[in-house]
């Protein structure tokens, strides 16, 4: 009907500084939903990144959940046993290629093998405890993050030396140890070798890059003493959210105790929820407020108008025709205040984006943000609806009042 | 022939902690073509008597009939079309819409009917307000006009459906004498001229005089109603 559209129009219009008021009230309620639904989520997003990044999504180790079998368990109903002295097994995944290919063959990710070892690296009198890792340069960028924080060389470096080893950029430090350098690496197996360092990476966590070296598999075979044996698979799963069930099979068929991501951070899990309970408070708690105001506004607007709800009523305009010029005018401010919300909220979420937070233990890092259209899209909707609601609920009552009792009062 | 607006044994109790009588037990049936005033001291129920006619608010108990059909168990909808397409309202205060230009309220009630098209509407809303001498001002918001023209404005906007009976409360009361009396003169042509049933509520005794008819009204009753003895010439 287009002069309820009219009559709406013009109201908005010509009360230009008062439409300002409203849709910028709106606009902020809905521009600060936004920006705090991006942070949030975007903190929540970090949080979750971080936590799958921070491991492999399944990590397979040599080690078992449970003691093994004994023969006579398994052939009689019950047993007891006493005093067994468990058959010694070497430490390590037998096998490791075969199991690689056996696993690579179904699991959509990649996989990567290493030999952990602990070592003292000593170069010019200096000692240094440090875990030394023992990787496959062509396998691990696929599992890790590593290849992206080397600072000087690159993985492929490990090859160009007999002994190559790439160091954390603090370890290096601590030893004074350059690209090139050659340092001692003595582990607690006693074996000894003389390394050259190809490399420096820099992961951005202290405890890593101060405690921290990585060698070829076949180094760290060598040093570890288990010639053909890995301490643990690493795999990168297409899907992390699916690492749960594929740890859960892999471990059925190897036997080797699998341990996905989740089951590594549950405790971190649990806090994740509750993160996500705050998180949907705080941005219910700001949409309600939000909207609040708009309502607060709207219904301002609409009340000021009772004595012109009434002068269209005496005329014979019918009631439903009142009340729909007021819906529609609150919808055009709440769609007007929602648009320039929408810019609002991104200006706001681009500013907070540029923000740099430094930490002394971490690489500066900046805000977090989530870019979501669906915060946008909800914001807007609250928006529009408290609208809605603000213009339909006064509309509807100074409608339904009999228009005699606004003249009366105005006379 | 029904009467064009009929009050038959209407009473208007206000209710509250102490109820009040507005008015009480109101015969009154109200011609074509009348000039009729509603007089009466402050407090006497004229303009409670006027909404009663003209269906802005409705009679405890009684019954308003226009051109003979009751209204009193006509739900909202039917009494606003009702008001739309056959009466027509002047307040004492103007009553337009503040936003809107003069030729916009005059063509408010018309669109809201919307039995003409919308060239024909704008067309008759020039011819109303050039009517009442107001051709310069079509397009200027009323606080851009005297309060006379105000005035004037809204009783072109009243006439804009073509209503048979004009109801008037106090049109004068709050103009100066010169726009006053320029106000009761197009009042007095819409009766003459145009064969129109007016109804104004005043307290003015003089101006009720020159009208053709006078109800007086004390404490909510009729005491008086008495008619000119001459009818009012030049009617068309």
């Amino acid at each position: 009907m287009s002069l309820v559209l009219d009559i709406a129009w013009t109201h908005v219009r010509s009360r230009a500084r008062q439409t300002l008021v409203a849709v910028a009230g709106v606009a902020t309620g809905v521009g600060f939903s936004i920006m705090m639904a991006a942070l949030m989520e975007g903190s929540q997003d970090d949080f979750m990144r971080q936590l799958i990044d921070a491991l492999p999504h399944i990590a397979i180790s040599d080690e078992r959940r449970q003691a093994p079998h004994q023969p006579a368990e398994e052939v009689y109903a019950a047993t007891k046993i006493y005093g067994l002295t468990p058959e010694e097994r070497r430490r390590g995944i037998k096998n490791p290629l075969a199991i690689m290919a056996a696993i690579e063959s179904w699991v959509p990710g990649a996989i990567a093998p290493s030999v952990k070892t602990q070592a003292i690296l000593r170069y010019a009198g200096r000692d240094v405890g440090a875990s030394v890792l023992g990787i496959d340069p062509h396998r691990e960028p696929k599992v890790s993050a590593l290849p992206k924080q080397m600072r000087q060389g690159t993985l492929a470096s490990l090859f160009r030396a007999s002994n190559a080893i790439i160091l954390g950029s603090r370890l290096a430090e601590k030893i004074g140890a350059r690209v090139g350098a050659s340092i001692t690496v003595q582990t607690g197996e006693g074996v000894q070798i003389s390394a050259q360092v190809v490399g420096l990476f820099h992961s951005g966590v202290r405890q890593v890059d101060e405690a921290t070296a990585y060698v070829l598999v076949k180094t760290g075979q060598v040093l570890a003493r288990q010639t053909g044996l890995v301490n643990e698979l690493r795999l990168r799963v297409a899907d992390a959210m699916a690492a749960r069930e594929i740890a859960g099979r892999i471990e059925r068929e190897t036997g080797y105790k699998a341990v996905s991501w989740q089951e590594a951070h549950e405790d971190l899990l649990s806090a994740f929820t509750i993160r996500n309970v705050i998180m949907f408070t705080v941005v219910g708690a700001i949409l309600l407020v939000a909207s609040f105001g708009t309502y607060n506004i709207i219904s301002t607007i609409t009340h000021e108008k009772a004595r012109d709800i009434a002068i269209m009523k005496s005329l014979g305009l019918p009631e439903a025709t009142v009340r729909r010029i007021f819906v529609l005018e609150a919808v055009l401010i709440g769609l007007l205040g929602g648009l320039l919300g929408w810019m609002l909220g991104y200006l706001l979420c681009l500013g907070l984006g540029s923000v740099e937070i430094k930490s002394p233990f971490m690489d500066a890092t900046r805000l977090p943000i989530a870019w979501s259209p669906l915060h946008y899209a909800i914001a807007a909707a609250v928006a529009v609806a408290s609208s809605v609601a603000a213009g339909y609920f006064p509309a509807r009552k100074a409608a339904r009042v009999h228009p005699v009792e606004i003249i009366r009062g105005a006379t | 022939m029904s009467a064009l607006i009929e009050a038959r044994r209407v009473t208007r109790i206000l209710p509250g902690v102490v109820p009040t009588t507005l008015v009480h037990d109101i015969d009154l049936a109200i011609g074509d073509n009348e000039f009729l005033a509603i007089t009466g001291p402050s407090g006497s129920g004229k303009s409670s008597l006027l909404y009663l006619l003209g269906l802005l608010d409705l009679p405890t108990e009684g019954e308003v009939l226009v051109r003979g059909t009751a209204t009193a168990r006509m739900d909202e909808e039917e009494r606003a079309f009702t008001r739309l397409s056959g009466l027509g309202f002047v307040f004492q205060f103007h009553f337009l819409l503040p936003e809107f230009t003069a030729l916009e309220n005059v063509m408010l009630p018309m669109r809201a009917l919307g039995r003409l098209a919308e060239p024909a509407m704008r067309q008759r809303s020039r011819d109303l307000l050039a009517s009442f001498g107001l051709e310069d001002h079509v397009d200027k918001r009323p606080d851009q006009l005297s309060g006379g023209q105000r005035q004037r404005v809204a009783v072109a906007r009243a006439l804009a459906n073509e209503p048979p009976v004009i109801l008037a409360d106090e049109p004068t009361g709050s103009l100066d004498s010169k726009s006053s009396e320029q106000v009761f003169e197009i009042l007095r042509d819409l009766v003459d001229a145009r064969g129109k049933t007016v109804v104004a509520v005043t307290h003015d005794l003089e101006l009720a005089a020159r009208m053709d008819r006078r109800v007086q009204l004390v404490d909510g009753a009729i005491v008086a109603d008495e008619r000119n003895p001459v009818p009012a010439v030049g009617r068309s």
